[in-house]
């Protein structure tokens, strides 16, 4: 077998934690008491709810749609009935319209059961079934799906990219589904095919996961061709090879340009779990109300593979997970490398949580920062060629302004610098300060 | 309550402190051959070296107001370096008034660690040789050969007093140097071990060249700087170092003087060196060229503390001279 490939420039390997829940099959967590829709999911415009307090809801029905901008509608994830149109606590922007749903326990069926015929549908029919499911990337960036499978005209998309890297150290939610839902991935592949009017796909997953490598190849020999060049590619493990960019560089040594999509250079990439929920969404009439997370850490009493219903409580899944150990230490919503931490448990998942951390004090480093000394390492591990020392020293010299130079802009925020930082540098944070100020020119 | 900060949550093992201290045990092993070539008393220079670097780091960050962080070895690494480039003969007081340049005036006053534009060490050797001009460039000791290494505690060092292979080549000639420390193959091989008379850490090349190995196994430095540097006198010497065009010994000159300690130890500063790889090329090329450059044609028979000195400051410049490549510029070219 060929070298395995990988990224050329930057990156870095760290422990991968993954030993935790990677044997662990999915398991269905049981419906929680109340169920908490945010209003905005993901990068775009968020939604306005089109229900009414104390308004019945069936499990999928439409909850909340997009009146003007770029996102995609809402569904109810269970059979309940809307107890407030509030607000809930967001990691990031703190304070978030929601919509909350009292669930009725006695009231559930087990619909999404009857399997459609795809085949004879249009490709514009198809793209709308997807727009219509509410799906965004599940990997964590959360772009609207029917947004990238329509490519700018004046593009000429050749090659499709299923992301299975999942680089992120604790995170086996990727993971698992390609070992529990090869097919299911491998059906939505081609009816994503069908969609961009290409026959070429490409499913790359890092070589840390050999029996999900072996599931996938074995789930691709058992479809139909039909014509299709469908291959599944080993990576090399190189943190942060799920990084667009990286994916593509790694696959098909192409590089997209500075400000550009990945479209500029004739690729679409999209997760393996997203490509799960557009055969959902395609196969079985099913919108995007729950999703696959992975419970990790030394923080929590019992890690798991969750399928859990969209906007359920972080504090639910505590509890079902047997509750938090004496040394957990700090709360992160995604992985280790590029997830926020939180300060509360009274969280809802959305549509792009992939992983809920609970890390031990022994997991995490807190220990000061202290002056830059130039060894140069972040140079190294930075995957797009830039300078973080110097983002740095410049915002904690007071000229953030001044740092558009370094090609800020181009940083994505994977955290390479930081994590190798002999100094322990809060690298991110002054690259986030530094874009802030610093005009875009 | 939790701890919350910017991601990422989790970070690699390696610290200043591992680092800093790591590169002072690479520096133990020369240390202790040191006392068997030249005697105890470099045992005693080199703790009042490190000692002293230490309390004045404590001192300055304290008068200046900062955070006391004198246990991250920093300043214990520039004592034990700076004890390295001194002669064993000298008064174990003189690493007391080096540290005080070295450390105090070297980088405190210019914004403490990583704000230093000189090499601390090598700073403070430029300023002692310059206000003891005599004992810097004489106390130079033959290297014991019976193992008495309380031979110059009691005194009695001015008698002894030699001078360095370099100083002989320089002053006296290849005929001079020959008789003073035999023909080449023997030269390389004591040279080699350390039996040479020259400054304190600066003459076992085999031990200097496993601790600079080590720390490239470590990833602490890469060869960009020591293969440029060693490789640029080495060539340079060839050409101009004999009686005629490409007569001189490479080898001889990479064994002699500072040459090994300039290039694994010195010149690979983190905060004194560029941090791009063709940068690093180009500045260890350069300490290469001006090393060369004294020895030959100036006025010391060693150049590679000056050489480093008048580089260090154009580390910055060889950084935005040679800037890491950018993943892809933007459609339509750069700005």
């Amino acid at each position: 077998m060929a070298a395995h490939l990988t990224f050329p420039k930057g990156g870095v390997h760290p422990p991968e934690s993954k030993a935790l829940t990677q044997k662990l099959a999915v398991e269905t967590m049981p419906l929680p008491d109340e169920l908490e829709l945010i209003l905005g999911q993901h990068i775009g415009a968020p939604c306005s709810p089109i229900v009414k307090k104390r308004e019945e809801v069936a499990e999928g029905a439409l909850v909340a749609e997009v009146k003007r901008g770029l996102g995609v509608p809402l569904h109810a994830p269970a059979t309940g009935s809307i107890k407030a149109l509030g607000t809930s606590a967001h990691p990031i922007r703190v304070s978030v319209p929601s919509i909350t749903i009292k669930v009725d326990p006695e009231a559930q069926s087990t619909p999404w059961q009857s399997v459609q015929d795809w085949q004879n549908q249009s490709a514009e029919e198809l793209l709308q079934a997807v727009h219509k499911a509410g799906i965004v990337g599940i990997g964590g960036a959360g772009f609207p799906t029917h947004v990238k499978l329509k490519p700018p005209a004046d593009t000429a998309v050749d090659t499709l990219l299923l992301n299975g890297a999942e680089c992120e150290p604790y995170i086996t939610a990727d993971h698992r589904m390609m070992l529990e839902k090869s097919a299911e991935i491998v059906e939505g592949a081609r009816i994503l095919l069908k969609i961009l009017g290409i026959t070429s796909c490409a499913i790359g997953i890092e070589d840390n996961k050999p029996d999900a490598i072996a599931a996938m190849q074995a789930a691709l020999e058992a479809a139909p061709t039909d014509g299709l060049d469908i291959r599944v590619l080993a990576l090399r493990v190189k943190y942060p090879q799920g990084s667009e960019k990286q994916l593509i560089q790694a696959i098909t040594g192409r590089k997209v340009p500075a400000m550009a999509l990945p479209s500029a250079v004739g690729v679409v990439v999209h997760n393996v779990s997203t490509t799960k929920a557009v055969y959902d969404a395609v196969v079985l009439g099913k919108p995007l109300i729950d999703k696959v997370i992975t419970v990790s850490g030394f923080g929590i009493k019992r890690p798991a593979n969750l399928l859990v219903k969209i906007g359920t409580r972080v504090s639910d899944i505590v509890e079902y997970c047997g509750g938090t150990t004496a040394d957990l230490a700090r709360v992160v919503l995604g992985g280790p490398m590029m997830g926020f931490a939180v300060s509360t448990l009274d969280i809802p998942i959305t549509k792009t949580t992939s992983s809920i951390l609970f890390l031990s004090e022994d997991e995490i480093d807190t220990r000061p920062h202290s002056n830059c000394i130039r060894c140069g390492w972040c140079l190294e591990a930075c995957p797009m060629g830039l300078e973080p020392k110097e983002v740095g020293i410049y915002v904690e010299a007071n000229r953030a302004e001044d740092t558009e130079q370094f090609g800020i802009f181009d940083c994505f925020e994977c955290g390479s610098c930081a994590y190798v930082c002999p100094a322990k540098r809060p690298l991110v944070q002054f690259v986030r300060l530094a874009k802030m100020k610093a005009k875009r020119t | 309550m939790w701890n919350v900060s910017v991601s990422p949550h989790v970070r690699s093992a390696e610290s200043v402190d591992k680092i800093m201290w790591t590169v002072v045990a690479c520096l133990v092993p020369p240390l202790i051959l040191s006392v068997f070539i030249f005697g105890i008393q470099v045992l005693l220079i080199t703790a009042v070296s490190v000692i002293s670097c230490m309390a004045v780091e404590a001192i300055s960050q304290k008068l200046l107001g900062k955070v006391v962080t004198v246990m991250d070895g920093s300043a214990a690494l520039t004592g034990m370096l700076m004890a390295f480039v001194i002669p064993p003969g000298v008064s174990f007081l003189i690493p007391i008034l080096g540290a005080v340049m070295a450390i105090y005036i070297g980088k405190h006053l210019l914004g403490g660690l990583g704000y230093n534009i000189f090499n601390p060490a090598l700073l403070g050797r430029a300023f002692l040789l310059a206000t003891f001009p005599v004992a810097m460039t004489s106390a130079w000791l033959p290297p014991l050969t019976d193992g008495a290494i309380f031979t110059y505690l009691s005194g009695g060092i001015d008698a002894v007093s030699t001078a360095t292979p370099l100083a002989v080549l320089k002053e006296q000639g290849m005929a001079a140097f020959r008789e003073a420390f035999g023909t080449p193959p023997e030269i390389y091989s004591s040279f080699f071990m350390g039996w040479r008379p020259g400054s304190i850490g600066e003459t076992s090349g085999l031990l200097i060249v496993l601790g600079g190995l080590y720390l490239m196994y470590r990833r602490y430095i890469t060869w960009h700087i020591p293969v440029s540097l060693l490789g640029t006198i080495a060539l340079l010497t060839w050409f101009f170092g004999g009686e005629t065009l490409f007569s001189g010994d490479p080898l001889l000159a990479l064994l002699s003087g500072g040459a090994l300690l300039g290039a694994f130890y010195m010149a690979t500063d983190y905060v004194t060196s560029p941090t791009t790889r063709t940068a690093q090329m180009v500045y260890g090329a350069g300490i290469g060229a001006l090393t060369v450059l004294i020895r030959l044609k100036g006025g010391y028979p060693e150049g590679i503390c000056y050489a480093i000195l008048l580089m260090n400051p154009l580390s910055p410049v060889l950084d935005t001279w040679f800037k890491p490549k950018r993943f892809a510029p933007p459609l339509g070219g750069e700005k």
